[in-house]
């Protein structure tokens, strides 16, 4: 919101340098965007500094792999900028505008989704649209797959390319736990008779801020105001059973509340060392993968609530005052390739969720995204059962904060 | 030329460190131009009351910043008192240099898998001796009181005021004195309480000082070891500084002076202590009592320095077998099996930063020995001695590094200057200038001046005898203060993360930005290439002047 505010607060002068800006370029940019080879030729030799979350060593060394593939094939220079939080590269982004900047960005392509996206959209920030151009784009069926062109209720309209999938798990250690609690409020039950066994992370990390969504779509019985943006009103409202929730669940939970895992790969750690025995992740692989790597003991179980949980799509963007659009662009594309897919779907490299429409390809093209079924941590497409739609962006820095001023000093 | 250097040198050791105090102090008050801010006004200041929890951050630190030092300075005396001149002593004097290079941030996570509910203590002990199948649910590492911090602050303390109170005691003579004491029928232990300590503690007080102040504003090892919940003043500072919302600036300004209020009323705190200390000292000198307490100081002494040590090798066994660990289930004491995996997967990561590492340590402590030796030269031999104030040496220890650092970020905001290779050596110059100049200056100090005298009285102009006789002479010191400025440039955490911004990243930055993301296993990878490279420092410092001059029996004496 902040963000939002310092950016209307801009002077008009601003707006009218970045409109002059943007035409200038747009006069300037030889190319059509169909025209790919002639892409190739101006990325060559291009640095790309992608800015992405680093905080899953899988998925940066995933995006090391495809550096070297970018290198091999179009001498494009990926250099993965990690990120703590996409909120960093958009502070960024905005900081360069009122600086001036806008030729030379120091972000040629964002992993994004949510409310950063929404920011920078409504902002003009945000180069394109260009998505849809891109050859590869067709292989996601964004016909069939509307979440494709859609981001947390904010249409796309090509200004992301779709990356990756992701939907809010559950897994448990079946060693410690039989019959794992199916609905949000199970696991405050749960929680009362074991305590000391869960934990979630602390928001503003994203895997805690999804908890939070979690848990609120279920306590306020899907609530349609959390699909629209958020106001004072509402949000007093559809969040007092979930702070009521959360004051019965904390003293329950892992060190009595009073310590709360940092990330993801936190939350994994705990139950690797026995110390939790149910916990929650964002990739449905997550349990698979950490059983594979040894993180996790082999008895690690994965699931989901009864009635669905929260997924969502993330995406790539470039900046409207990237350095090395063409070669951002290739970079993208070649991530959407069946080839950079399989790969990332690949349970012994990232192991996620591809965007891709896999029933459309060819047979042989399909066996390359490994079915892990047969795996006792996984789950199978089916099992993911029904996915629920991320609330309105807005929402998420409100439950955010108020949180923190909740209970980050007890 | 060379008559300058001390100024240049106290200029460029003082002004950026009282500039860059002042300037953080500007956005504090509603000053910050880059936000078109120029009005004067209180509002940070209300918003940094408002924040939650913020009382109890304030009182962490203040907590840390006094009990740390006590406990380390009373451990330190406590050892001195018992052990001087036992084969314990001879021992641990060996040991006490590579203590030192040991980073802060390693050392802190070796602690936290030491102590863990789940690390290497509990492990020993289950299921056997506790009944523990899980690790037992105790809030341990990350504690609210920030119990843990201190006990990681300590072990590092101790080394580094042992050293200090190693060098500090040949010259209170304390051998004759402490027989004078004995044949007055004092016992041993007590003696060295009542002779030296009083007069030693004079003598490290300012390294004391900067460990108040270095134990009340510390970021990295608080980021480990340190309370989450509402964390320590310094994390909280950095967390706005970081915020990608521009507008905490201000509060981030704030926190940073309410960090220095809380740094220098720690150290009231401790002069208040030392006045309390000196009165019980004269009763208890005047009460002429010989042996009371004798055997508790006894035992503390020579107990007390050993389990640091213990914890200090506990802890780097913990990182040694974690670096190199498979699955390794609770409450199993040794991984199921041993893998290189962990080194593989990190070491393209390792590359970049190793590079930037080596790079901004070499640079920084070269141009620190250049400064040094330049000023040392100055200074003339002997005739005009310790012309640099130690105090100036000492500033940069004095002042709380999250104050002055934040105030030369936003004179660079002010100029709209890129955070550059450059910005970070010049940083990091800063904390590296002091301990050359500290371990190199006795060294220069003793150097005979009759050499030099030789040599002019053989013709050789000033610049030859610099060149050929004081620069061979002076190799192993000078190598010794060159592996002394690099461990400490290599350790910095917050001078990297502040002016690189981000963009310069060494092993210390990556290895305590992993801290929350990474396993175990990774983490101890980087923790030991952190605490691997000071090592090699040392140990190059140690084995070149012997390989130079290896046929040179008179130089083998003066090293």
């Amino acid at each position: 919101m902040t963000l939002l505010r310092r950016v209307f607060r801009l002077s008009p002068k601003y707006c009218l340098t970045l409109l002059l800006a943007t035409a200038s370029f747009a006069a300037a940019q030889p190319n059509e965007l169909s025209d790919w080879s002639t892409l190739e030729h101006q990325a060559r030799g291009q640095t790309v500094y992608f800015n992405a979350w680093g905080g899953e060593p899988r998925v940066n060394s995933y995006i090391n792999w495809a550096a070297e593939q970018l290198k091999q094939r179009y001498d494009i220079n990926l250099q993965h900028v990690k990120v703590a939080d996409t909120a960093e590269a958009v502070a960024k982004i905005v900081a360069q505008r009122q600086a001036g900047n806008d030729t030379n960005g120091s972000v040629d392509l964002l992993w994004i989704n949510g409310e950063n996206f929404a920011a920078l959209k409504q902002n003009d920030l945000l180069f394109g649209p260009w998505a849809e151009q891109q050859p590869n784009f067709a292989l996601v069926n964004a016909d069939r797959y509307p979440e494709m062109r859609e981001d947390f209720t904010v249409a796309t309209d090509g200004f992301e390319s779709p990356w990756t999938r992701s939907q809010l798990i559950f897994y448990y250690d079946s060693q410690w736990l039989d019959e794992p609690p199916r609905t949000v409020q199970e696991i405050l039950l749960w929680a009362i008779n074991n305590p000391g066994q869960f934990t979630y992370p602390r928001p503003p990390a994203f895997l805690g801020t999804t908890f939070l969504k979690q848990a609120l779509l279920e306590l306020s019985n899907y609530d349609a105001a959390l699909y629209a943006p958020v106001s004072d009103s509402a949000f007093e409202r559809v969040t007092e059973s979930l702070w009521e929730y959360l004051d019965a669940l904390h003293p329950n939970l892992l060190r009595s509340g009073r310590y709360f895992p940092a990330s993801a790969a936190d939350l994994r750690r705990l139950m690797g060392d026995g110390e939790t025995s149910l916990a929650l992740a964002f990739n449905p692989n997550e349990a698979l993968l950490s059983v594979r790597s040894g993180e996790l003991p082999a008895s690690v179980r994965s699931y989901v609530l009864q009635g669905g949980t929260i997924g969502n799509v993330s995406f790539l963007a470039i900046p409207y005052n990237a350095q090395h659009k063409a070669a951002a662009m290739l970079t993208s594309n070649f991530l959407l390739s069946v080839e950079a897919q399989a790969k990332a779907s690949d349970p012994d490299s990232m192991g996620s969720t591809t965007v891709i429409a896999v029933e459309d390809l060819t047979l042989n093209d399909r066996s390359r995204f490994s079915d892990s079924v047969n795996d006792p941590a996984a789950l199978s497409a089916k099992e993911l059962g029904h996915k629920l739609q991320e609330p309105h962006p807005s929402w998420t820095s409100s439950l955010e904060r108020a949180w923190i001023l909740r209970y980050s000093a007890r | 030329m060379l008559r300058w250097a001390s100024y240049i040198f106290i200029m460029l050791l003082a002004a950026p460190i009282l500039l860059g105090t002042l300037l953080a102090s500007l956005p504090a008050f509603g000053y910050f131009p880059p936000l078109d801010s120029y009005r004067f006004s209180l509002d940070a200041w209300r918003q940094l009351i408002e924040v939650p929890g913020i009382t109890q951050s304030v009182l962490i630190s203040l907590l840390c910043g006094v009990l740390t030092p006590l406990i380390a300075l009373t451990l330190v005396f406590l050892y001195l008192a018992s052990a001087s001149g036992s084969r314990l002593d001879n021992w641990i004097r060996r040991l006490i240099s590579p203590l030192l290079s040991f980073p802060h941030a390693a050392a802190a996570f070796g602690l936290a898998f030491l102590i863990a509910p789940s690390g290497l203590l509990s492990r020993a002990l289950s299921p056997g001796l506790s009944g523990w199948e899980r690790p037992p649910d105790l809030l341990i590492v990350n504690d609210t009181w920030g119990l843990s911090l201190m006990l990681g602050l300590v072990v590092k303390e101790v080394p580094f005021l042992l050293l200090m109170s190693l060098a500090a005691l040949p010259q209170l003579q304390p051998v004759p004195r402490i027989a004078v004491a004995r044949s007055l029928g004092y016992r041993p232990t007590i003696a060295w309480l009542k002779v030296i300590a009083p007069s030693l503690y004079p003598l490290v007080r300012l390294p004391v000082f900067a460990v108040i102040v270095f134990a009340s504003a510390t970021v990295d090892v608080a980021l480990i070891l340190g309370p989450t919940l509402p964390p320590t003043l310094s994390v909280r500072v950095l967390a706005w500084f970081n915020d990608p919302n521009m507008g905490l600036r201000f509060l981030a300004a704030a926190g940073a002076l309410a960090q220095l209020a809380t740094s220098l009323l720690a150290v009231t705190i401790w002069l208040a202590l030392e006045r309390i200390c000196r009165l019980l000292w004269r009763l208890y000198l005047a009460a002429g009592d010989r042996n009371t307490g004798e055997r508790v100081a006894y035992i503390l002494g020579r107990t007390a320095m050993p389990a640091v040590l213990l914890i200090i090798s506990g802890s780097l066994l913990a990182l040694l077998m974690n670096a190199f660990a498979g699955p390794w289930r609770y409450p199993s004491i040794l991984p199921s099996t041993w893998t290189l995996q962990h080194w593989a997967n990190s070491y393209q990561d390792l590359l970049t930063p190793l590079f930037n590492t080596l790079t901004v340590s070499i640079c920084s402590t070269l141009i620190a020995l250049m400064l040094v030796i330049a000023t040392l030269e100055s200074e003339g031999q002997p005739a005009k001695r310790n012309l640099t104030p130690v105090w100036i040496l000492y500033l940069p220890l004095l002042i709380p590094q999250v104050v002055f650092l934040f105030g030369i970020i936003v004179l660079t905001e002010f100029g709209r200057w890129q955070a550059s290779m450059s910005l970070v050596v010049f940083g990091h110059l800063l904390f590296v200038i002091p301990y050359v100049f500290l371990s190199l200056s006795a060294a220069y100090r003793q150097l005979d001046p009759r050499w030099s005298q030789v040599a002019a009285t053989l013709g050789a102009s000033q610049s030859k005898t610099f060149w050929r006789v004081r620069v061979p002479l002076l190799l192993a010191p000078c190598l010794t203060a060159v592996a002394i400025g690099m461990a400490i440039s290599i350790s910095l955490y917050l001078p990297t993360q502040l002016l690189g911004a981000g963009r310069i990243t060494t092993i210390t930055s990556e290895a305590v930005a992993l801290t929350s993301g990474a396993s175990r296993n990774l983490i101890s990878v980087w923790a030991i290439v952190q605490l691997g490279l000071p090592m090699l420092g040392f140990v190059a410092a140690l084995s070149i002047p012997r390989l130079v001059w290896r046929n040179r029996i008179g130089m083998q004496e003066i090293r």
